[in-house]
């Protein structure tokens, strides 16, 4: 077939099927975005913040292979559950959906390359999902990953307990609650920071601000959590936390959430940001100058 | 302004910066073939293309392009190539790459998205140095792969912002005979270029801007002959230039009629170039003079810039 033909073909080919066109377009922009920001050294400072605890871990379980005392896997369940609910959901995923989510549109506005995305037959929306989809795949890869590498380091210097406790108790569903709400974490920071980056030019203060909001939510009333992606996270964590310190003291104590409605409330919460985002992108404009 | 299937329309068209003037009040229509835009730096050229190709959103009024609008991307971005002035590539992507992914987004398989970029990549003369990093390449290089991208999926309405800078004289000939061919396809070509000779030489119309207004848009040729306050420069080559300047220099509208150092070139400026036809037509048939040739002096893109735009109008 000729080129003209081919063109003609592939011009009436998705008139009537645009569902599929959506699908190839959102595949070819997770696969480009992908390799444009995974395997990057600009995100190297996103691997240290991932990696971090699980460096730590391991450096740990290097140097007391020999001072192994099987009677504190508890305690050292309670601090990878600190690891997890403290460091990785609060900072680490929090820092580096930002750094990941408002690149996609800002990051490439500063850079001078949206146009290229922008004059292409794609529509808008089907932008923001493939984008948010690519960012989604990026932080949840290296994320499950860090979390799979600190339950490595945490469990494997205890030897057979360690399996045993894995295998043979409640090591194997900790691990899933926390792969689940790690992706979950991924998932609901991204439409965020993906939104923010189209409503601001610089998306640090706003995120600062939400930084400060999910610090401080555990004092406001049960409704205003329900705002807050860290009150899903900590329902559906299978250790519990203790909350210490000053803000003990005005913490709210909550009615506990069913699993099934903390998920459910967290998508519909991404959901919502997503398709505020598809609305904000229409107002985008490429105009490097006044970036 | 109703749009038409074969037209670009700007229908009163304005766009302002916060409150920094784009351009302002644009309304003109196109017809295929190869436009070009005119105009100093910051006069709205770039703007226009912007806002043609949907970068940015008029403030004010319409911009249809073959009926449709860039509010219908899929429609719209199969039918319109943009080749921006913006020198910047995504990170680590090399020539071929940065072709192929694109046209993948139309919709195209890999086995036509393979055709269409490599025949792009030999168009734009590309093809040896496809697999190379866009990074390593030389500023004519990055030209030219931009141009590609822009031709590959085949549109009917080719945008090119300064598309000839960068290019070494033989890439300059070859990218110029493309839009030539490109044109003479029935498809649209718009232009912005401060090189005025080559726009003059290939431009089926100007469209002339300063400070974000056009200052005059058609035919260049119609351009001239509305531009009234400069007397039109018609150079005639005779057998007797002294009786042929004295003949011009008795009718009204002939501001001048200057005898060249050759001795057989009369260069006259008058107001109304027919008129000066119908004198010189006269002349020849009574047999005064035997005229060898007649052509205008000013009638090019160049001269009508200086016209109506001047050395105020800043650097082209």
């Amino acid at each position: 077939m000729s080129i003209q033909g081919s063109v003609a073909r592939a011009q009436t080919t998705f008139k009537d099927q645009p569902w599929r066109l959506y699908a190839s377009q959102i595949a070819v922009l997770v696969r480009t975005e992908v390799r444009r920001n995974l395997f990057t050294r600009r995100r190297l400072w996103v691997y240290l913040l991932a990696l971090a605890p699980a460096l730590l871990l391991g450096a740990h379980s290097i140097f007391s292979r020999y001072h192994v005392d099987p009677g504190s896997i508890e305690d050292e369940t309670e601090v990878l559950a600190g690891i997890v609910q403290l460091y990785y959901f609060r900072l680490g995923i929090f820092f580096a959906c930002m750094g990941i989510f408002t690149w996609l549109f800002r990051g490439e506005m500063v850079a001078k390359t949206l146009h290229y995305q922008f004059l292409v037959p794609v529509r808008k929306e089907v932008l923001v999902v493939g984008k948010f989809l690519a960012g989604s795949v990026i932080s949840i890869a290296l994320f499950e990953a860090a979390v799979l590498a600190c339950f490595y380091f945490t469990y494997a210097r205890f030897g057979a307990a360690g399996t045993s406790y894995m295998f043979g108790g409640p090591g194997l569903a900790q691990l899933g609650a926390y792969l689940l709400t790690t992706a979950l974490a991924c998932l609901g920071y991204g439409a965020v920071f993906l939104a923010l980056s189209l409503l601001f030019k610089n998306p640090i203060i706003p995120g600062a601000m939400l930084l400060g909001w999910e610090t401080v939510a555990p004092i406001f009333p049960s409704w205003a959590q329900h705002l807050s992606v860290t009150f899903y996270l900590k329902h559906l964590c299978p250790v519990k936390v203790p909350v210490e310190g000053p803000m003990a003291i005005f913490t709210v104590v909550t009615e506990p959430v069913a699993p099934f409605i903390a998920v459910f409330g967290l998508l519909c919460l991404t959901v919502a940001i997503l398709a505020a985002s598809c609305f904000l992108i229409h107002r985008l404009e490429v105009t490097y100058t006044a970036e | 302004m109703t749009p038409d299937n074969r037209q670009i329309v700007f229908d009163n068209v304005s766009k302002f910066y916060g409150e920094v003037l784009g351009v302002n009040k644009v309304n003109f229509s196109l017809e295929p073939g190869i436009t070009s835009l005119v105009g100093p730096n910051g006069s709205g050229k770039t703007t226009l293309m912007n806002l043609l190709t949907g970068l940015i959103k008029p403030s004010h009024g319409a911009i249809y392009v073959l009926g449709l609008t860039a509010q219908q991307p899929i429609e719209f971005f199969r039918q319109v190539g943009y080749c921006t002035q913006f020198d910047s590539f995504p990170p680590g992507t090399n020539g071929y790459d940065f072709i192929y992914w694109p046209l993948r987004l139309h919709g195209f398989g890999d086995d036509q998205a393979t055709k269409l970029t490599n025949e792009a990549l030999e168009r734009a003369g590309m093809a040896q140095v496809a697999r190379r990093k866009v990074a390593g390449y030389s500023k004519g290089m990055r030209q030219r792969i931009r141009l590609a991208q822009a031709i590959a999926h085949h549109p009917s309405v080719l945008v090119l912002d300064e598309p000839l800078n960068g290019l070494d004289p033989m890439a300059r000939a070859e990218s110029i005979a493309l839009f030539q061919a490109i044109a003479k396809q029935g498809m649209h070509v718009i232009i912005s270029s401060h090189i005025l000779e080559e726009v003059d030489r290939i431009s089926d119309r100007v469209v002339l801007m300063s400070s974000g207004y056009v200052v005059a848009e058609g035919q260049i040729k119609d351009v001239r002959r509305e531009v009234r306050d400069h007397p039109m420069q018609i150079l005639v080559r005779c057998s007797n230039a002294a009786k042929l300047a004295s003949a011009a220099f008795e009718l009204d509208h002939v501001v001048e009629a200057k005898i060249l150092t050759d001795g057989q070139s009369v260069l006259i400026r008058t107001r109304d170039a027919e008129q000066f036809s119908l004198l010189l037509n006269k002349i020849v048939s009574a047999g005064l003079v035997e005229v060898d040739a007649v052509a205008p002096a000013d009638d090019d893109v160049n001269s009508i810039y200086q016209y109506l735009i001047g050395s105020d109008g800043g650097p082209v």
